[in-house]
């Protein structure tokens, strides 16, 4: 293969060098680090890492190429790859491709051969920010200039650009509950979860309404992840706060649970560093048992409006910073977690929580 | 909930003497629960027969236990003690036997002991593979298909059944003792008999071979609440069909994807859930098959800490076994802490940004006529981990780490080119399969073929396919022009610059000016069970060729102690005790301490034991990087054995101080005419000797001489290569023997003293001062090698003369050393006269023996001697002398079936014990004393 140097750039000047991968090209988006060691592709393609560029952690990368049902949606949403090793060939009997035609293929950019624990630490300690990788253009000046332009991800409101256009439904017909999930940038893994466990989804775009929810007949509502600021959406936070008063069970994943969170009167605010791994400890709070979960997550709901609000109870807590991980409104069916009981990638110790939600529509 | 506060006392069970399968990773098992219990205000009682290891030191257990591993020794520490609870998942297999056997007994409840860690009902059922295997069916787990025989003739119905290739286990033995595979009916016959013969229980498991599979496995920690955290997984590049302890193995798992892994995740956790309610570690190992179904199968569940668990504490950062001892009194998982980061909780799943190798070490050459092939049973005596930021780059350092002559993988000059043999070790590999696969891409036979004949993942057989053609990238240039980004790649991925030298035909030393020249340096990384989430406090570095360098240099004095490499034959455990005690005794003189080693197993790589520790080869380049990078005072060698004390010629001429007894005087005990010039003039005896080059030397050097003779080749280790000779034929063909194996070598002849009487002694010096600790007599006859001998401490039987020209002598060679630090001498008595062997100016196989007899830390006072901290005159020795104190060898003859028992001048015991006696009457004593010429052979 052919050698492409390439350079990625941070908004505060920091400059690392590396080898081209995947398309050549020039790509922007906010930094933010992945430490999971399996499912690559699963994140690469899932909405809510849109506008990211994303330093994977682990060693390598590409080693078992890619297999077509191992998706989360239909092409790859992150904006760009960082890593250390990169694998060009790949070995899995059932793999598909490789990673190198899978990104060119959705014209991803990336950098390989970088001292991924050194831009780690860089950013561990900087907090998120803007970044530029490029394998065409080697100018640190013209990238500054291009990099600029980024908006930062603060305010950014990414979901109407995951989300479907068009309703759709998955699951069999003669299901036994019936579910609405509002489509804030869905991970496919999630309606499959729901549909394992006899229910029929129909998937709405994310600025559908009450209204459009209950056209479907709904045992509950499912409000999906999603990339971007919860707080620069404020029709989809006033959508979700008619659902909740409509009494229907209500399972919020991530972006979705801090929209409902802010339907309530609680707010969200910007992490230093995310939570985006397949590691992450959370305390299940009612029962005293732990889980190890995937996070991908940049906003948190703030713990203090959450020990201030009157109907929101805290559910669940993240084990390393004692941030918010899960809450449930009193005396409803509702309730909503940070991080991903679907996985995928990940491990399955919060499936239980769709057992919670097909049970609260009983 | 949090800890138990019932329980006041714990006793914890060793794993015994070093045997094949079970190693000194259940010493750092064991020291790190006692240690991680300590620190809980719980009262620690320790047995273990192995006097080798720290956790039997004073300095870990509130009362230490040198006892055999029998009921009755239970029993005792149970009368003398108030023991709560029994923790047996610490020491291996040996342990969780002997807590069955007490359970049996009805000891535990006699004395109202719980066990905790583990329940008695699990063992059971992970032990008796038919419960196993209908317990796996009910829940839904595959497994192989598998029956258990207890007679000759079920066996035979079995395999009808199942048809070859099979796989025979015997049940509840060690490291796959009497397992095979077999492929066909008269192999089958053999093995079933000498199966049902080793399982204590007589029965045998039958599975049908999966060969080829993938082989993984994971490490479990789970608490009272029933949370469960996968700590590691670790892929096998060699895959099923060798044991997992004789495997190459890789951590993270490299080519799992995620819908694999967490489904085998989940296949974990159930098991570990159905087999029993236990807080504590476990191990279990899955196969996958390699075709697009991806099926993954159950091989086995073991409910204890292990050998895996020591490599995946090491490598992820992740103590298990100190966690595994607090889940066991009652805490869970999320109220503890992570020990590296000390902020972040335990309940969580290490995450690596690194890749960590581990290779075994074998030892085939000691046992002639052993079955060198791999297999089901674990043949491997030790093992090296290397980490590196890629697996190439971890590969390589591994390779470097395993001192087996060799400079890497590959780039040496030393490939083998015999396309039949090469193929013919693709196919049925023994210890040296990594480097033929190497030779084999390189000599281009196809891909194809080296797939099928291994079955290895192709995904490693292309990364050293890689290395391959950097090679030839590499070759094309001399060290003048070859450009920065190709050397530093080459650094990268792993190359010594003694393999880069190789490549551009140049010395290793232009190699590295050429890297000063060009900026290519070492940066050292942090093992952070995070990969940098968040920051970390616990000092564990590696070495890589990148952009950052997070080891930052304190102005502190420091020292540099120098680990052993990986154990094997004639250098274990025993080093690392010293090691570890050398590192606390330098941090008690003020030192910052900085240790280096490679070894998983042991309790010096463990982080909490040095200040900084560097997980490194003990290879020259590695520890030049970082002694520049530390710039210590100076480097411990003494303590390391072999390994470390080789290293002293180059660390003294490149201007660095060795601490204690100066290169010359070691160099000078080495060598045999200089050593013997300087007995001669003090006077002291020694076996008329002399140093050949060749055979025709050797035969006229024997008249001279007179036979028996020794002859060894000089610089080895383990008595490597000694043999005596009776007869001309003899002595030529083993000359020719050694030249052949290591050309250049000179050898040495030593007349032979029949029929003597072996005594050594240790002793620290000062220089000016000496202070012999013990004074040890050998049972068998001279002629077999100190390391497999029953020896007496103090000598049973010699006479006061005996004895004090023992000590002259000892007193004047330390002196005529100018020894600073610990030697060790060893003597042949005959007709009341002693003469000398040798003198190692080293800490030695007995030192910790003696230590533990007689209840004295003389490596810590050997140490503060040879920083120059104290004198000899400093200590006030009181030796605790009651009765005798006898080292008992002990053997592995048992994992090769088609070797003697034969003993030696070389060394072929892979551990030992310590047995007390009152007096000579004992008949213990009596016993070994007279068997004591029955396995002397030459």
């Amino acid at each position: 293969m052919e050698q492409h140097p390439a350079v990625i750039l941070l908004e505060d000047g920091t400059v690392f060098h590396g080898r081209g991968i995947g398309k050549i090209g020039t790509t922007t988006g906010e930094i933010a680090f992945n430490t999971g060691m399996t499912g690559y592709q699963e994140v690469f393609t899932d909405p809510s890492y849109l506008k990211q560029i994303l330093i994977m952690t682990t060693a390598h990368i590409g080693n078992y190429g890619v297999h077509e049902e191992e998706v989360e949606s239909d092409s790859i949403k992150i904006s760009g790859l960082v890593t250390k090793k990169f694998s060009s060939m790949y070995s899995r009997v059932s793999g598909t491709d490789s990673l190198q035609n899978f990104m060119e293929n959705d014209g991803v950019v990336g950098i390989a051969d970088v001292d991924t624990r050194a831009l780690v630490r860089h950013v561990r300690n900087k907090g998120a920010m803007n970044a530029i990788i490029s394998s065409e253009d080697l100018n640190i000046d013209s990238l500054k200039a291009k990099l600029a332009k980024v908006p930062s991800m603060e305010g950014l409101e990414l979901s109407s650009e995951v989300s479907t256009k068009t309703p759709y439904i998955v699951g069999d017909d003669n299901a036994a509950k019936k579910v609405s999930l509002l489509d804030l940038g869905v991970k496919k893994n999630i309606v499959r979860c729901l549909v394992e466990r006899g229910c029929q989804v129909k998937v709405f775009p994310s600025t559908a309404t009450l209204e459009d929810l209950k056209s479907f007949n709904p045992d509950g509502i499912m409000l999906s992840n999603g990339p971007g600021d919860p707080a620069a959406m404020p029709n989809v936070r006033e959508n979700i706060k008619e659902m909740v008063e409509s009494d229907l069970p209500i399972f919020g994943i991530c972006l979705g649970h801090q929209l409902l969170a802010l339907s309530q009167g609680l707010t969200t605010e910007k992490m230093h560093n995310g939570h985006r791994g397949i590691n992450h400890p959370i305390k299940n709070l009612i029962t005293g048992k732990g889980e190890v979960t995937s996070q991908n997550h940049g906003f948190v709901v703030s713990k203090e409006s959450v020990e201030k609000s009157e109907n929101v109870e805290l559910t669940h807590i993240h084990l390393n910073d004692e941030s918010v991980a899960g809450i449930r409104l009193k005396g409803k069916k509702v309730f909503s977690v940070q991080y991903h009981p679907e996985a995928s990638a990940g491990p399955h110790d919060s499936r239980y929580l769709f057992d919670q939600f097909v049970k609260n529509m009983n | 909930m949090p800890k138990d506060n019932s329980i006041k006392s714990i006793l914890i069970i060793g794993s015994g003497p070093i045997v094949i399968g079970q190693a000194c990773e259940f010493d750092y098992s064991g020291s790190q629960a006692a240690r991680s219990l300590r620190e809980e205000g719980i009262e620690v009682t320790l047995i273990n027969s192995n006097p080798a290891t720290i956790m039997t030191d004073p300095v870990m257990a509130d009362n230490v236990y040198l006892k055999p591993l029998e009921v009755e020794s239970i029993e005792e520490i149970l009368k003398k003690h108030e023991i709560d609870a029994v923790l047996p998942t610490m020491g291996g297999q040996t342990a969780l036997n002997l807590a069955i056997k007490c359970q049996e007994q009805g000891v535990w409840e006699k004395y109202g002991v719980r066990i905790i860690g583990v329940d008695i009902d699990a063992i059971e059922i992970t032990e008796n593979r038919e419960a196993f295997r209908n317990l796996m069916t009910e829940i839904g787990i595959p497994m192989a298909p598998q029956s258990t025989a207890k007679s000759f003739l079920e066996g035979k119905g079995i395999a009808q059944e199942f048809g070859f290739p099979l796989c025979i286990r015997a049940s509840y033995t060690l490291g796959g003792t009497g397992a095979a595979i077999v492929y066909e009916e008269e192999e089958f016959d053999k093995m079933l008999t000498r199966g049902l013969h080793l399982s204590p229980i007589h029965e045998v498991m039958i599975d049908k071979a999966l060969m080829g599979w993938k082989e993984y496995e994971l490490e479990l920690l789970r608490d009272a609440n029933d949370n469960v955290v996968i700590v590691c997984s670790i892929e096998n590049f060699d895959p099923m069909g060798v044991h997992t302890g004789d495997s190459i193995t890789v951590a993270p798992a490299m080519t799992l994807s995620d819908r694999t892994f967490q489904k085998m995740r989940d296949m974990a956790i159930k098991m570990m859930r159905e087999i029993g309610n236990f807080a504590g570690g476990c191990n279990v190992q899955f196969a996958v098959s390699p075709d697009e179904k991806e099926d993954i199968i159950a091989i086995e569940i073991n409910p204890r800490v292990s050998r895996s668990s020591a490599l995946a504490s090491k490598a992820t950062g992740y103590p298990i076994a100190k966690i595994a001892a607090k889940l066991a009194i009652g805490y869970h998982l999320d109220e503890l802490k992570n020990q590296i980061t000390k902020t972040t909780s335990a309940l969580f799943e290490p995450t690596l940004d690194y890749v960590i190798v581990k290779i075994p070490r074998w030892n085939f050459s000691k046992f002639a006529g052993a079955d060198d092939k791999l297999g089901l049973q674990m043949k491997s005596v030790g093992e090296v981990m290397a980490i590196g930021r890629s697996f190439q780059e971890a590969l390589q350092k591994a390779c470097q780490s395993l001192e087996i002559g060799r400079n890497g993988l590959g780039a040496d000059g030393r490939e083998l080119t015999d396309q039949k043999k090469i193929l013919e070790s693709l196919e049925h590999p023994s210890w040296d399969r990594l480097f033929h696969i190497y030779d084999a891409i390189k000599l281009g036979i196809p891909f194809k073929t080296i797939q099928q004949k291994t079955k290895i993942d192709i995904w490693f057989l292309r990364q050293i396919e890689d290395l391959i053609l950097l090679e030839k990238q590499i070759q094309k240039f001399t060290v003048d022009s070859i450009p920065k980004e190709l050397l530093f790649e080459a650094k990268q991925k792993g190359y010594a610059d003694r393999q880069v030298a190789h490549l551009l035909r140049c010395l290793e030393s232009e190699v590295y000016s050429k890297r000063e020249e060009l900026g290519i340096s070492r940066v050292y990384k942090l093992v952070d069970t995070c990969a940098a989430e968040f920051a970390a406090e616990t000092p564990y570095y590696y070495s890589t060729f990148e952009y950052e360098n997070e080891s930052v240099v304190s102005d502190k004095p420091k020292i540099v102690v120098l680990g052993s490499g990986p154990n094997r034959i004639g250098q274990g455990i025993e080093f690392d005790y010293s090691c570890v005690h050398g590192v606390l005794a330098a941090q008690e003189a003020g030192y910052e301490t900085v240790m280096i080693n490679c070894n998983p197993e042991t309790v010096s790589t463990d982080f909490d034991t040095a200040d900084k520790l560097y997980f490194e080869p003990v290879f020259w380049e590695h520890i030049y990087d970082i002694i520049r990078h530390e710039k210590p005072v100076g480097v411990i060698v003494q303590l390391g054995g072999q390994t470390a004390l080789k290293l002293a010629e180059k660390i003294e001429r490149y201007g660095i101080k060795v601490m204690g007894t100066s290169y010359d005087a070691l160099d000078l005990a080495e060598d045999r005419g200089r050593f013997s010039n300087l007995l001669k003039e003090h006077n002291i005896p020694y076996p008329k000797f002399g140093v050949v080059e060749s055979a025709e030397q050797a035969l006229d050097l024997s008249d001279d001489l007179g036979f028996p003779l020794l002859v060894r080749p000089s610089y080895v280790l383990g008595g490597q290569k000694m043999k005596i000779v009776i007869n001309r034929e003899d002595l030529e063909h083993h000359v020719v023997d050694i030249l052949n194996e290591m050309p250049e070598n000179q050898i040495l002849l030593d007349h032979f003293l029949g029929g003597a009487i072996e005594a050594e002694a240790d002793a620290i010096s000062d220089g000016e001062n000496v202070h012999i600790i013990g004074i040890m007599q050998h049972i068998e006859p001279a002629g077999i090698h100190s390391g497999d001998s029953y020896a007496v401490l103090p000598p049973y039987n010699l006479g006061d003369l005996v004895m004090q020209q023992i000590e002259e002598i000892t007193h004047k060679i330390a002196i005529a050393l100018q020894t600073v630090g610990l030697i060790n001498i060893q003597f042949a008595i005959k007709d009341d006269k002693v003469y000398v062997i040798e003198a190692n100016p080293r800490a030695s196989r007995t030192v910790p023996f003696i230590a533990k007899a007689y209840q004295e830390p003389y490596v810590n006072y050997a140490t503060k001697v040879m920083l120059g901290d104290k004198k000899v005159t400093d200590f006030d020795f009181k030796p605790v002398k009651e009765g005798y104190a006898i080292k008992v060898p002990v053997f592995s003859f048992d994992k090769f079936p088609n070797v003697n028992k034969e003993l030696g001048p070389e060394m072929k015991s892979t551990g030992e014990a310590i047995r007390f006696i009152d007096d000579l009457k004992d008949p213990y004593f009596q016993k070994i004393y007279s068997e004591r010429n029955l396995y002397l052979s030459k």
